[in-house]
């Protein structure tokens, strides 16, 4: 078997580890396994890369092969041990953005190369669409992280003509594509990356912090794309299946949240959603009444309950009740209650962000369910409780159709036979709408810090 | 030309395997799916060895080296998170004794 045959084969293997590492997300029970199966096939092709021949020579500048890996991995390593997971969706981001920006480079090296042997045509659009795909989603990412990270405003920034002057920079690059492909121009090479640079910026910037889960799916798709087009050029069966399969993963997530969020995807990109606090909320929090309670109160409303649905939301998160929520959870299951976490497809910042925030404090995964089996599990349930939760659990997605939310799927809070709200203040969330099931007379709103007032509960129900 | 037509095969083929698989993940796993199939977009290292490896000009170099660093960063990050992420989900049965035995949930 010749060398090129034997490397080949290698690939074949490592492009099958990557299948079965997707197969085992199937359940969480193989998930893990899988994840280690795909980095020994990614470890597999890379040593294989070491003997392979190019323009009929070994590999050249081995040694500066082996620095670069190691100045990545000596970053890589200690931010993905030690990152909050609660900053994963800036972290996932950042590992996102700079593989664009890899395979742009990829692309760009190649053409550079290659230039001189003026390659076909089809060949060069295959760079060009690497660049262009990889650059967006390298400085899009950048921007998503500085707005999870909070380095910037997570509002929509816009301003005037905005998607005028988006659609013409997206039309200048695509013509800025032909004319490469007509003239084989290097240095209009550069000002395409420079032009892809602003156009991920520009698309990125309008998007509100709310929508940015959407967003980074759709960007990890981009940079799926950009190397499956990387694997074009360089005539990669590898390169080519493992960015299609993250093309298709990426559009498929990013299609799910879009349609967990009662939106189309256009409507999330072009739309600067949450820019503009509604009008709706001026009739004023003041003027409607609530009825508030206290730790006390609710340990004995759960305490005496037979089935309680607890619905978590980011806000649990950022006040890292998460470990306290399940300590009670716990407590209340020892008395007999039956206890369930309902999860909205987007809460949190990332599509299934709280699965792993919560799986993180301990709660194993069969308590969680979602949100259909959550809303038929409400009817016959005695408490829900809302912590850190607001927009997923609005009435006014079903009942307004004036509501900016109107049409998103909600956890129905309602239906239970009585509901606690544990809330920081009256004001309202992350799009900026008033909410409906604070006034509802089932509700009690607990005031305060999610964790103090969970503390405060556990310790009265273990009182009691 | 024939060759572009059986990279095209592979793609297409992919895209449909691909969708079949992961429209299969539950929502509970949504995250390791992003954060892993990032990781597997890191296999755009191999691309990036190639390219240094065969760069001839200095220019070549430059570009091969940073793609090479980004594409390390990628790939380990992205697996060493996602194998973080997914030591997490944990079932009812490791649990501590203590627990396990009080709550009998049906």
């Amino acid at each position: 078997m010749s060398r090129e045959t034997l490397i080949d084969l290698l690939y074949l293997f490592s492009a099958t580890t990557f299948l079965v590492a997707l197969k085992g997300l199937g359940s969480p029970k193989h998930a893990r396994k899988g994840n280690l199966i795909a980095a020994f096939g990614m470890l597999v092709a890379i040593v294989a890369t070491f003997f392979k021949y190019v323009d009929g020579h070994a590999l050249h500048h081995v040694g500066l092969i082996l620095l670069a890996m190691f100045i990545g991995a000596i970053i890589a390593v200690p931010t993905a041990r030690f990152v909050e997971m609660t900053a994963m969706p800036q972290l996932v981001a950042i590992f996102n953005g700079v593989g664009g920006g890899a395979a742009s480079l990829v692309s760009i090296t190649e053409f550079v190369h290659i230039k001189s042997t003026s390659p076909a045509t089809y060949v060069t659009l295959e760079v060009l669409l690497g660049v262009l795909i990889g650059t967006v989603s390298f400085s899009g990412s950048a921007i998503a992280f500085a707005k999870l990270q909070e380095l910037m405003t997570g509002r929509p920034v816009t301003y005037p003509g905005q998607q005028v002057i988006n659609a013409l920079v997206g039309l200048v690059a695509l013509g800025l594509i032909v004319t490469i492909l007509v003239s084989g121009s290097t240095a209009l090479l550069w000002v395409l990356l420079a032009l892809a640079f602003v156009l991920g910026v520009a698309f990125v910037l309008p998007i509100g912090g709310a929508d940015v889960p959407v967003l980074i799916s759709l960007l990890n798709s981009f940079t799926g794309l950009a190397v499956a087009a990387s694997g074009f050029t360089l005539g990669s069966n590898l390169l080519i299946i493992a960015g299609t399969l993250v093309g298709a993963s990426g559009i498929l997530l990013t299609r799910l949240m879009s349609k967990a969020m009662g939106r189309s995807l256009s409507n999330v990109l072009f739309s600067a959603f949450g820019s503009v606090v509604t009008a709706g909320g001026a009739e004023g929090a003041e003027a409607r009444s609530v009825r508030s309670g206290t730790p006390e109160d609710i340990a004995v409303l759960l305490s005496f309950a037979s089935k309680v649905v607890l619905i978590p939301g980011y806000g649990l998160a950022v006040s890292q009740a998460q470990q306290v929520l399940r300590e009670l959870a716990e407590l209340l299951e020892a008395k007999g209650v039956q206890v369930f976490y309902a999860i909205h497809p987007v809460a949190g910042r990332m599509p299934g962000h709280m699965n792993v925030l919560l799986a993180e404090a301990n709660v194993p995964y069969e308590d969680l369910i979602e949100m259909d089996e959550a809303n038929s599990e409400l009817q016959t349930a005695d408490v829900a409780m809302v912590v850190g939760a607001n927009d997923t659990v609005n009435p006014a997605a079903t009942n307004d159709p004036k509501s900016p939310i109107y049409g998103m799927p909600i956890i129905h809070a309602d239906l239970a036979e009585n509901v606690i709200f544990l809330k920081r203040s009256m004001r309202p969330g992350f799009a900026g709408i008033d909410n409906e099931l604070l006034y509802n007379p089932k509700t009690i709103l607990v005031f305060g810090d999610a964790k103090d007032t969970l503390t405060k509960t556990v310790a009265a129900v273990k009182a009691s | 030309m024939n060759v572009l037509l059986q990279y095209a095969t592979v793609l297409v083929l992919t895209a449909f395997v691909g969708t079949e698989i992961i429209a299969k993940v539950p929502s509970i796993l949504h995250t390791p799916l992003m954060s892993g199939s990032n990781a597997i977009h890191g296999v755009i290292l191999v691309g990036a060895m190639l390219v240094l490896g065969s760069a001839t000009t200095n220019l070549e170099e430059v570009l091969g080296f940073l793609a090479v660093i980004l594409a390390t960063l990628n790939v380990v990050g992205g697996f060493v998170v996602t194998d973080r992420m997914l030591e997490m989900f944990r079932g009812r049965k490791p649990r501590a004794p203590t627990t396990s035995s009080e709550s009998e949930t049906p």
